[in-house]
């Protein structure tokens, strides 16, 4: 491992190449350096999650009493269904998409993306389609009201009888943003296979650029299938075709099985990397190599394999012959397996080291638990007799909320703190990333558990109103949502002030092991000054040995070993 | 950095940590055994044969899932409680990269317990014989490790004509075509298989009644046969269960389950009956100019107009 010199460092990151990654107004142009497109995909996503937040606490606002009596019940429904599609297609994806962007090329030894000019062209698609889902809430009759499921008859509706209403929007953006993640798909498969550094072998790869690889995978083979079930929609809806209308003879149901097909599997594309975030951020904290390095990683595999296979676990209660129930009731428990495999790899990997609860660290250990209860409750829902019960009620809100948030969010953030010194070449603040952590823990247990018992209450999701012996756990539930709300001020204050006024991060803060650490914080446009040589596996801590044959950064750091 | 690690590490646990392990094992089982017993207590009354079926399974899963909760969230927090670095230590861990053996271990002893929670809830799916759709045209092939006689434990369905449910934006009309009686509260004798047609005018809507733990959504298009067994008299809340559009919420009704008695006194008292408007909660907010919440004006669907019923009642009528 080379320990950097931080004189070094300080001469250089001044200009290290001509003109780029000083000058800001890189974020605004048709950037090719995978860097600036990964900020610009962190930076549009983190926008979208604040208007998605305030949607969802407006919608909290409505349910701290039972009576609709905040909000007009179009607006409600108008509120839950662009909450949903915000925070899926302009939030989790973009996010996940820019993280992934940043470190698979510095992770596996590359230059940048094996496609630079698509990759920008990708990122270029998400705010138009964020622009055309804003720009429904200003049209007549309002944005989609059917929820981010879209299922037919309701999507099919449309009150206001103009050819341009707010679902129509809401497919465009939705076609547009498959055609998007296509993009992106293509790009990360192709430079995780054709472009890791000599000596990274499959089995020296970090386990983040494995789920990158089977989370993209997913979307290769999912995202055709909702597109086309968007596009038959549009046309029923614009056309006067009949694909899924039941009064000319369509099939409401089949749009069902086209939308999960690829929308269940899209929650393995969120979760894998965040499961990645996980496999790279325990080792550095708890100073110890990940626990069955190769289990963790093959897992992620086939956890892809098996993701196509459980979408039907959504419509148990929607007329589905009792075989298909029992297959996929299997299908969707078995996944446990893979799930399981990892998270016991994690508490082992964390067992018996060294821990330096940073940020990054506490963010993660929060995820894990919320991401465990998660994964329990989602084996419950798998089981069909009691799926009947809970199908479309508040369990499985409060279920999926503990995967977004409690797991995804708290992942992300890990993934953001621990790689903010890298991106910018700021240090953040560990008291307010502390005060985040603990107003976002909170939050998220305030908020979404009380949804479980509600759910086995029997409250229906997306309702407006709802009978007084719910108000109990809705009134904690909103208290919590607007705890959420609060906590991303310390995340914001703390991004924005040390980017400008942190002091200066060394090339390798955490002492972490792993190509991107070895070369200057941010690093230079090309990254590598010589590409690098990989002599060793990903997770080396607690021994000596090197990652690398070579120097990565050249020049830009002298070696002291 | 570290010292390293002899390579022979001692392989086998000494008795002291194995009794600790057995020891922390029994306690979680301990605890998880009375938090699943606590899980019947977070259930709606249990007015249905299914809902006695729903509530052991949940109640088994919640055993498991609490099992697993506890020993891992324990771990991890022993872990950061009393496994933190010192300030100034940057020293690594020990260099642990594995244990083939327990690797196995956790791969297949789950595999072997999800084997087992979908073998039970397959069986609690057989004994509830829900009626589905295509329940008839589709049959499970029986399994020889699950012993069908245990299907039988439900009476068979008696040949009676079905009461038809009708759900549209936004209300519910139960019709009793034997008595040519049409309802918006929905009656059943107690202890007698309910035989239902879900039928719906329009979009997609859900017959949910949380009570009874069954749940079918109704397609526009086609008939849906459905069954239950109601066992408990009382007043239960119907809900719509799957997302119908603006009024979603306010489209519940009440199920009424009673003795057979009292049951044929009220079909002989409604069929007397003429038809009255009912209320209905969707067409009275609909129709209320002024007095509303924040609104932008937005176009909806507009409700049908209140049903016309021999026996009407209201959303607002109790309910347990």
């Amino acid at each position: 491992m080379s320990n950097a010199s931080l004189d070094a460092i300080a001469a250089k990151s001044d200009q290290p190449f001509p003109g780029a990654p000083n000058n800001w107004r890189r974020f605004f142009s048709f950037s090719t350096d995978h860097k600036v497109i990964g900020i610009q995909y962190m930076v549009t996503a983190f926008v979208f999650f604040l208007i998605g937040g305030l949607l969802a606490m407006v919608m909290r606002g409505e349910l701290i009493t039972p009576e609709a009596d905040l909000v007009d019940r179009t607006v409600y429904n108008a509120l839950f269904t662009m909450h949903g599609t915000i925070m899926l297609f302009m939030w989790t994806f973009p996010m996940l998409n820019g993280l992934s962007n940043y470190l698979v090329p510095l992770m596996i030894g590359a230059r940048d993306m094996a496609f630079p000019r698509l990759n920008a062209a990708a990122f270029w698609l998400v705010p138009v389609f964020g622009t055309l889902l804003m720009v429904s809430f200003f049209i007549p009759g309002g944005p989609s009201q059917s929820g981010w499921w879209a299922y037919p008859p309701v999507s099919l509706q449309n009150p206001t009888g103009n050819l341009i209403n707010g679902q129509v929007l809401w497919l465009l953006a939705v076609a547009l943003s498959g055609v998007s993640s296509i993009m992106g798909a293509v790009n990360f498969v192709t430079t995780i296979f054709r472009m890791r550094a000599p000596g990274m072998g499959w089995f020296r790869m970090p386990a983040f650029c494995w789920t990158v690889l089977s989370a993209q995978m997913i979307q290769l083979f999912g995202l055709p299938s909702l597109t086309a079930g968007a596009v038959m929609l549009l046309l029923d809806l614009t056309a006067g075709t009949s694909f899924f209308d039941p009064a000319k003879g369509g099939d409401p149901v089949l749009y069902q099985h086209f939308f999960w097909f690829y929308s269940h599997p899209a929650v393995y594309v969120i979760i894998l990397p965040i499961f990645g975030t996980f496999s790279e951020v325990f080792p550095v904290y708890a100073r110890k190599p990940l626990f069955g390095y190769r289990f963790v990683v093959v897992s992620s595999l086939i956890i892809t394999v098996l993701s196509a296979m459980v979408w039907v676990h959504h419509m148990f209660a929607s007329g589905t012959p009792s075989w298909m129930r029992m297959l996929f009731m299997f299908s969707t428990m078995l996944i446990s397996v893979p799930t399981g495999v990892k998270v016991f790899a994690w508490v082992a990997t964390v067992w018996g080291g060294k821990l330096r609860l940073d940020t990054p660290m506490l963010f993660a250990l929060g995820g894990l638990v919320c991401f465990l209860f998660a994964g329990i409750t989602g084996v419950m829902l798998g089981a069909v007799p009691f799926d009947i019960h809970v199908n479309n009620t508040y369990f499985v809100v409060g279920h999926f909320h503990y995967v977004i948030y409690g797991a995804t969010v708290m992942g992300i953030y890990a993934a953001i703190y621990h790689w903010f010194p890298k991106m910018t070449g700021h240090m953040y603040y560990e008291g307010l990333g502390k005060l985040h952590f603990v107003l976002t823990f909170i939050g998220v247990n305030l908020n979404f558990f009380p949804m479980h018992p509600l759910g086995l209450m029997g409250m229906p999701r997306r309702v407006a109103s709802y009978d007084p012996e719910f108000a109990y756990w809705n009134v904690i539930a909103s208290l919590g949502g607007f705890l959420l709300g609060v906590s991303t001020l310390p995340f914001i204050l703390n991004i924005v002030s040390s980017w400008v006024l942190g002091k200066r991060a060394p090339a390798n803060p955490w002492n972490a092991i792993g190509l991107e650490w070895l070369i200057p914080s941010p690093p230079p446009v090309e990254n590598f000054e010589e590409i690098p040589i990989v002599v060793s596996g990903p997770y080396g801590y607690g021994s000596d040995e090197s990652l690398v044959a070579n120097n990565p950064a050249g020049e830009l750091i002298s070696e002291h070993s | 950095m570290t010292t390293p690690t002899t390579p022979t590490k001692p392989r086998s646990l000494s008795f002291r940590t194995v009794a600790q392990l057995v020891a922390l094992a029994i306690a979680d089982a301990a605890i998880s055994v009375w938090v699943g017993r606590q899980a019947y207590l977070w259930m709606p009354p249990q007015a249905s044969a299914e809902a006695l079926l729903v509530d052991d399974l949940f109640g088994f899963l919640t055993t498991i899932g609490s099992f697993i909760f506890l020993g891992v969230t324990a771990a991890l927090l022993y872990s950061v409680l009393f496994q933190r670095a010192d300030k100034y230590d940057i020293s690594d861990g020990p260099p642990v990269e594995g244990n083939l053996l327990v690797e196995i271990l956790w791969t297949t002893i789950p595999l072997g317990l999800v084997i087992w929670i979908a073998t039970y809830s397959y069986q609690i799916y057989d004994q509830m014989a829900i009626l589905g759709p295509m329940e008839h045209m589709n049959h499970v092939p029986s399994l020889s490790l699950m012993p069908s006689a245990e299907a039988a434990t439900l009476p068979a369905v008696p040949e009676q004509t079905p009461i038809e449910v009708h759900v549209r934006q936004w209300a519910w009309e139960f019709h009793y075509p034997d008595q040519n009686i049409i309802s918006t509260e929905l009656h059943l004798p107690v202890n007698e298989r309910a035989r239902l047609k879900l039928i719906s005018e329009d979009v997609l809507h859900g017959f949910y009644v949380p009570a009874f733990r069954v749940k079918q959504d109704v397609i526009p298009g086609s008939t849906i046969d459905f069954g239950f067994m109601p066992i408990r008299e009382g007043r239960y809340r119907l809900r719509d269960s799957d997302y119908s559009g603006t009024y979603f919420a306010a489209n519940q009704s009440t199920v009424v389950v009673e003795s057979a008695e009292a049951y044929q006194q009220w079909l002989a008292t409604a069929a007397q009956q003429p038809l009255t408007e009912a209320d209905n909660r969707a067409f009275r907010e609909f129709t209320k100019l002024g007095d509303r919440p924040i609104s932008a004006g937005w176009k909806t669907v507009e409700p049908a107009p209140p049903p016309r019923v021999n026996f009407a009642s209201s959303e607002e009528d109790s309910y347990e």
